[in-house]
């Protein structure tokens, strides 16, 4: 293979890598936008809240070197377990910033909630930030210094023909793909999905309907806040730098992603966030390198311009 | 006459927020200006980042300050009172640096500053020293900037270190001369005022002596993710990288460096002096440099005293950002010592006058420009350390 075209393979390998991360975030964008019409900016917080819930585990809970980590089967179950922890974890707190933050405000104009959302976020950087408190049995809250998240798995490197792909990029994707399916699984095959589905088309008629709308709203949140967490995971395994302000940047870039997919769709946001991750590999590697983080902005800016519904949305007509 | 009733609250709000904005500037004004009673301590004041990604630089230099405090006060202090020391955190942020200078000067009241290391956080402290006439030693702070703003030298700002027209320099030439490289790619963290001072006097010297820089990308501080530039470098075939950023990033582009098959050396400066950097790379740093100002393997008796005294106190190696912490609390209370009486100007002259000062990492004399003129060393990353491999005269 030509050297430009190994360059340019491998800029896809690291893009895709990104990119599922984006598409896992923004799919809990993309559901609570569906259901409640909020844009839950807590939503980046709760990734790195997931990210943190991993470490946690893995470090305290299921440290590496205890009896039943033994050969490839223990280590693949104490990875699965942390992953699922962090997960349980994050949809417990999904459930609860739903339940106390935005439940009590459902009734007032939506920028009230938006705002709250925004209070939220604050409310998880910043208190992840305090020093830890005596009485915990672990150091939480982490403070503001960097934590390094455990390999849970033992990396492995290929080389293909030049262009070098590890596990974590495979089984990250992988996960980000089966997981997607699940989800696209629930929202179109299952009864809580049809019922998603009917909150999120009238939730006034829906509970006419004898939906419970409350309980489809908590468990769209919890189902959203569960995904960020396994984002928050796939993402630290192989860039183990965590600290309690990283999911501030990943956030906002997921919600371009959910925009540039067309928000409220399930498809358009891992669309929308693979994309993103490679126009920024690509903005990066071919153009300036400070223009990485300019780029989703721009595109943000240029969906709004062009074609507000986003990719796959449906253009709505506003009644008057 | 509504609109205007419901004006007037504001209007009241406002004036009173204009005096109050004015009240600490007049009220401290003196503070730095007239002695602090006597018989008191004396009190420094450290402004450092004891959290965060840099934690190991505001600890380290802490502790060397600690180190220095307590043998002058064995020795009977300063002016045959105790020295104190009141060190603040800035969690390795700008805006938290600037608030706590202004705690330590206005509240406080210390008769000296000491800190920032991080450049860009110096740069945020020096304005505050200046306007209450407190002057500010910065163990450290690499950028010319940090005492010279523009054409005018900082009047209360000095340092105990070099600066980076000379630090990158030095790793220039040792690259070009002593490595005999001729092809070198530059990653800078584009939001950091050290970093990109010292990628700039890198890129001039390495190519005045004949080398070519085939790449020049950018990262930001906080970014996880270094593959793209990094797999723009790889195609150029550097023979080394210049990384000239704070270690918990540079270790972690060295890991990616080395995940995509690029085995060559990385370059930096005394941004990556932290044990931290060892623990992060796990390996992915063997045989890269970097320059530094000081090496704890050095033989001289002074260094080796200051190793023993510091591992004794504090249990551990200490680093140059530990040694410059001493050192610049040495000069400090020299200068106060020296200085006719402990306000702000005299001790700013006494410190303007310093000459000749036995350093552990060097001979200190306060140049023109507020800063030390010393020798920078080349360090090789070897196992869990950097080991000594030149010294580069100024």
């Amino acid at each position: 293979m030509s050297e430009s075209l190994v360059e340019l393979l491998q800029h896809l390998v690291n893009g895709l890598s990104v990119g599922t991360i984006y598409a896992l975030i923004a799919l809990g964008y993309t559901m609570v936008y569906g259901v409640l019409k909020l844009i839950n900016f807590a939503h980046g917080d709760v990734y790195m809240v997931g990210a943190y819930a991993g470490f946690y585990l893995a470090e305290y809970v299921a440290p590496p070197g205890r009896a039943g980590q033994d050969g490839v089967a223990g280590v693949m179950l104490r990875a699965l377990l942390v992953t699922a922890g962090a997960m349980a974890v994050c949809g417990l707190l999904g459930y609860l910033i739903e339940r106390l933050a935005y439940r009590p405000l459902r009734s007032r104009p939506r920028i009230t909630s938006l705002i709250t959302a925004i209070g939220v976020s604050f409310l998880l950087e910043y208190g992840f930030q305090l020093q830890p408190w005596g009485f915990m049995p672990v150091p939480f809250p982490p403070g503001p210094s960097p934590r390094f998240f455990p390999e849970l798995l033992p990396r492995a490197d290929w080389s293909v023909g030049g262009v070098s792909i590890s596990n974590y990029d495979v089984i990250g994707l992988a996960v980000a793909l089966a997981l997607m399916l699940a989800l696209q699984f629930i929202v179109y095959r299952t009864r809580f999905g049809t019922a998603m589905r009917a909150v999120s088309f009238d939730p006034q008629v829906a509970g006419l309907m004898g939906i419970p709308v409350n309980r489809v709203i908590s468990w769209t949140f919890v189902l959203g806040s569960a995904l960020a967490a396994a984002a928050g995971i796939l993402n630290a395994v192989p860039r183990p730098q965590i600290n309690p302000l990283f999911g501030l940047m990943p956030g906002l870039k997921a919600f371009v992603a959910a925009v540039l997919g067309g928000i409220g769709s399930v498809p358009g946001a891992m669309v929308g966030g693979l994309a993103l991750g490679l126009a920024e590999e690509f903005v990066a590697a071919y153009t300036v390198s400070s223009l990485k983080d300019a780029i989703a902005f721009t595109v943000l800016i240029l969906v709004l311009l062009f074609r507000p519904e986003g990719l796959f949305g449906r253009v709505t007509v506003e009644k008057v | 006459m509504r609109s205007a009733r419901s004006l007037a609250p504001f209007a009241l709000l406002l004036a009173i927020a204009a005096c109050e904005k004015k009240k600490p500037a007049e009220a401290a004004a003196p503070a730095g200006a007239a002695a602090p009673a006597a018989g008191a301590q004396v009190l420094l004041g450290h402004v450092g980042s004891l959290t965060g990604n840099e934690a190991t630089f505001g600890d380290s230099t802490d502790k060397g300050i600690r180190l220095a405090v307590d043998e002058q006060n064995a020795r009977g202090g300063v002016k045959g009172r105790q020295v104190a020391v009141k060190t603040y955190d800035d969690q390795g942020k700008q805006e938290e640096a600037a608030l706590v200078t202004t705690r330590l000067v206005v509240e406080d009241r210390v008769s000296v500053l000491l800190g920032e290391v991080a450049s860009k956080r110096s740069l945020a402290m020096a304005p505050i020293a200046d306007k209450y006439q407190v002057p500010m030693v910065t163990p450290s702070s690499t950028n010319p900037k940090v005492t010279k703003d523009g054409d005018k030298v900082r009047p209360y700002v000095f340092r105990v270190c070099f600066i980076d027209p000379f630090q990158g320099t030095v790793m220039a030439k040792f690259a070009r001369e002593t490595l005999k490289l001729q092809k070198v790619a530059v990653l800078r963290d584009v939001g950091n005022d050290y970093s990109v001072g010292l990628a700039d006097y890198f890129l001039v010297k390495f190519k005045e002596l004949g080398g070519e820089i085939v790449d020049d990308q950018s990262y930001k501080a906080g970014d996880s993710d270094f593959k793209a530039q990094l797999t723009a470098i790889k195609r150029k075939k550097p023979e080394a990288i210049y990384v000239p950023g704070y270690y918990t990033e540079v270790a972690l582009i060295a890991r990616q460096t080395r995940e995509l098959g690029l085995t060559v050396p990385l370059m930096g400066g005394d941004g990556w002096d932290s044990a931290k950097l060892y623990e992060i790379s796990r390996g992915a740093l063997e045989g890269s440099y970097f320059s530094n100002h000081y090496s704890p393997d050095d033989p001289s008796p002074r260094i080796v005293e200051f190793v023993r005294k510091y591992q004794a106190r504090h249990g551990a190696v200490p680093d140059s950002l530990a040694a410059q912490g001493y050192d610049a609390a040495r000069v400090a209370m020299e200068a106060m010592e020296r200085a006719p009486d402990l306000s702000g100007p005299a001790i700013r002259d006494a410190l303007a006058a310093t000459k000749d000062f036995q350093g552990v990492t060097g001979v200190i004399t306060i140049d023109a420009d507020h800063n030390a003129v010393k020798p920078a060393v080349v360090l090789k990353v070897e196992g869990n350390g950097g080991k000594y491999v030149a010294t580069v005269q100024p």
